[in-house]
């Protein structure tokens, strides 16, 4: 297994500092792109590099770039979704806290390679520790001139600011993210027919790109985009629930499910088995141990139904109660929802009372059809992904396990054990 | 009229406004800012900051009650979150909210009778690997147990 490259220098105390940075050859891929590069050659080796957006969708990243218009004398942005909040995923949190100059780096890059002089982070506002360590990060990078005018001597001129949120999912949808960052509540923008890429911030040409996928710029540029795919690429998962050793697992893409939870995160606890497992985050279908052999890739995932999206894998061994963790993400979504459509508004609102009734031992065997139906009624007809997100395990859940909620329904109490307690 | 806010802040606030090409983006900055003179926002805040941007108060308050992070009235000394979300919730955070509850005589979203502690449960804290988590003002903890807290709890004043 090829050594982690992202997530190398992870633990290392004080890594934010730039000379700990500069030490293990920090800044090398940027100043290689800005003296010795231009921007079409770095888009070029981006593309070759198979850089995916990191950020769920996994859009083509130098395509995305392609789609932004590069006219001379309009205003053009760089804005980074750093608002991290889909259950499940750490790794851009933890990229943040452990080592914030590569993707001040891959600002660098990424800027460069879309001739952009002005980037904004939007980080989540419950990241105190990543604010403060990436402020330091930012500043040190200012004083030593890859920031500012005239960077590095090229004639390049590059501000970044650092913008907090406040606390809503709702932000790390992209539209809804620049209305946040424009002053606004954070309610999605209608799309198409423009996306980020042609009318984004303040309606103009704006790079929208995650945490993740521009930590991996310096990578690429240095190793080149073989050597860099020789990595596999690499992509980082985020591994928690009910296993030994939870943390930001950085393998190559396509690693098999089985291998990611029994080998890279410890295996469960003793004694107990695999029951299921959200395999991108919560607004990705649940699946079963059958499908433990799945490469955990775009492709693959989505061939039994569900996705990577933000590669967050949240393992559920047999003490877990379904229709309750259900119960969890539907509340989340609920809470979550920004109100602007009706079906995601109402429809979480409905779902969640449905959920209550049957948890609390008053459900009704026609609940389940009432809970598929608002489901289905809900897939395609929410105004932004967020609703949209709340179908998939909903609906996966009553079809993998469709007794236990028959079981709630029928004797009104759990049969599972509760889950474990704090600190097991 | 008084301000509400200290000419500290309405300075701070007049540079955020000068980072963004439109004043308006500083608009949760400055928020945020004009939150932590008072550690909640008053009418008479908002109405500050958004002199300061050019917005009216209406919109200001559009705005800071979109947001979870904003508090419209005065919280206790010390805040205390506690995610209830999926990873957590599998590694027994309900638990843990239940002792939180029962030793602060507070439920979520409530504030102890003598200012000191607010308690709210939040949503994923893009912690999981550290389940269950809590956030207590600006620190993080990982793996909290009931006893952990205890011990945290006696040690805020």
């Amino acid at each position: 297994m090829p050594r982690p490259l992202l997530t190398r220098y992870f633990g290392q105390p004080g890594r934010e500092r730039i000379d700990a940075y500069l030490e293990t050859g920090g800044y090398q891929g940027a100043t290689q792109a800005l003296r010795d590069l231009t921007p079409d050659k770095i888009v070029e080796i981006v593309e070759a590099s198979g850089l995916r957006g990191r950020g769920g969708a996994g859009f083509p990243t130098a395509r995305k770039w392609k789609l932004t218009p590069k006219r001379e004398g309009e205003d053009r942005y760089l804005v980074v979704n750093g608002d991290e909040s889909e259950p499940g995923t750490f790794k851009d949190r933890s990229l943040l806290e452990y080592d914030p100059h590569q993707m001040l780096e891959g600002i660098l890059i990424a800027a460069y390679a879309n001739q952009v002089h002005r980037a904004f982070v939007y980080l989540r506002g419950e990241f105190f520790t990543g604010y403060e360590r990436l402020s330091r990060a930012l500043a040190d990078a200012y004083a030593r001139g890859y920031f500012g005018k005239n960077i590095l001597g090229t004639g390049f001129d590059l501000e970044v600011v650092i913008h907090r949120g406040a606390g809503a999912y709702i932000c790390g949808e992209e539209t809804a993210l620049l209305e946040s960052l424009e002053g606004r509540r954070g309610f999605p923008r209608q799309k198409p027919p423009y996306y980020p890429a042609v009318k984004g911030l303040y309606s103009q040409p704006t790079v929208l790109n995650n945490v993740e996928t521009l930590a991996h710029l310096p990578h690429i540029l240095v190793l080149g985009a073989d050597g860099y795919r020789a990595y596999g690429p690499p992509v980082l998962y985020s591994v928690s629930g009910h296993v030994v050793v939870p943390g930001v697992k950085e393998l190559p893409l396509g690693t098999p499910l089985r291998e990611i939870i029994f080998e890279h995160a410890g295996g469960l606890r003793p004694g107990r088995t695999l029951k299921a497992l959200f395999p991108g985050g919560s607004s990705s279908a649940i699946i079963t141990p059958e499908h433990l052999n799945t490469p955990a890739d775009f492709e693959s995932l989505a061939k039994i139904g569900s996705m990577l999206g933000s590669s967050a894998i949240i393992v559920m061994d047999d003490t877990t109660c379904i229709p309750a963790v259900i119960q969890r993400t539907v509340e989340f979504y609920r809470d979550e929802s920004c109100g602007k459509c009706t079906p995601c508004r109402e429809g979480t609102i409905w779902l969640s009372q449905v959920f209550d009734r049957i948890l609390a031992g008053r459900g009704r065997m026609e609940d389940l059809d009432l809970l598929d139906g608002i489901a289905r009624n809900m897939t395609g007809t929410c105004f932004c992904l967020l609703g949209e997100s709340v179908p998939p395990s909903l609906r996966a859940s009553l079809r993998y396990f469709r007794a236990e909620y028959e079981h709630h329904i029928r004797e009104g109490a759990c049969d599972i054990r509760a889950v474990a307690p704090a600190g097991a | 009229m008084a301000r509400a806010l200290s000419q500290t802040a309405l300075e701070e606030i007049a540079h955020l406004a000068s980072r963004y090409p439109v004043a308006r983006s500083a608009l949760i900055p400055a928020l945020h800012t004009a939150q932590a003179e008072a550690g909640y926002l008053s009418e008479g805040a908002m109405a500050d900051v958004g002199e300061a941007l050019g917005l009216p108060l209406t919109e200001v308050m559009s705005v800071a009650t979109f947001y979870e992070m904003f508090h419209l009235e005065p919280p206790g000394r010390h805040h205390v979150r506690i995610c209830i979300n999926i990873s957590c919730y599998l590694n027994g955070c309900d638990q843990v909210l239940e002792h939180l509850c029962r030793r602060l005589g507070i439920r979520p979203g409530e504030t102890t009778v003598d200012g000191r502690v607010t308690l709210e449960s939040v949503q994923c804290l893009a912690a999981c690997e550290e389940a269950p988590v809590v956030l207590i003002n600006a620190e993080r903890h990982a793996r909290v147990t009931a006893r952990v807290l205890d011990d945290l709890l006696e040690r805020l004043g």
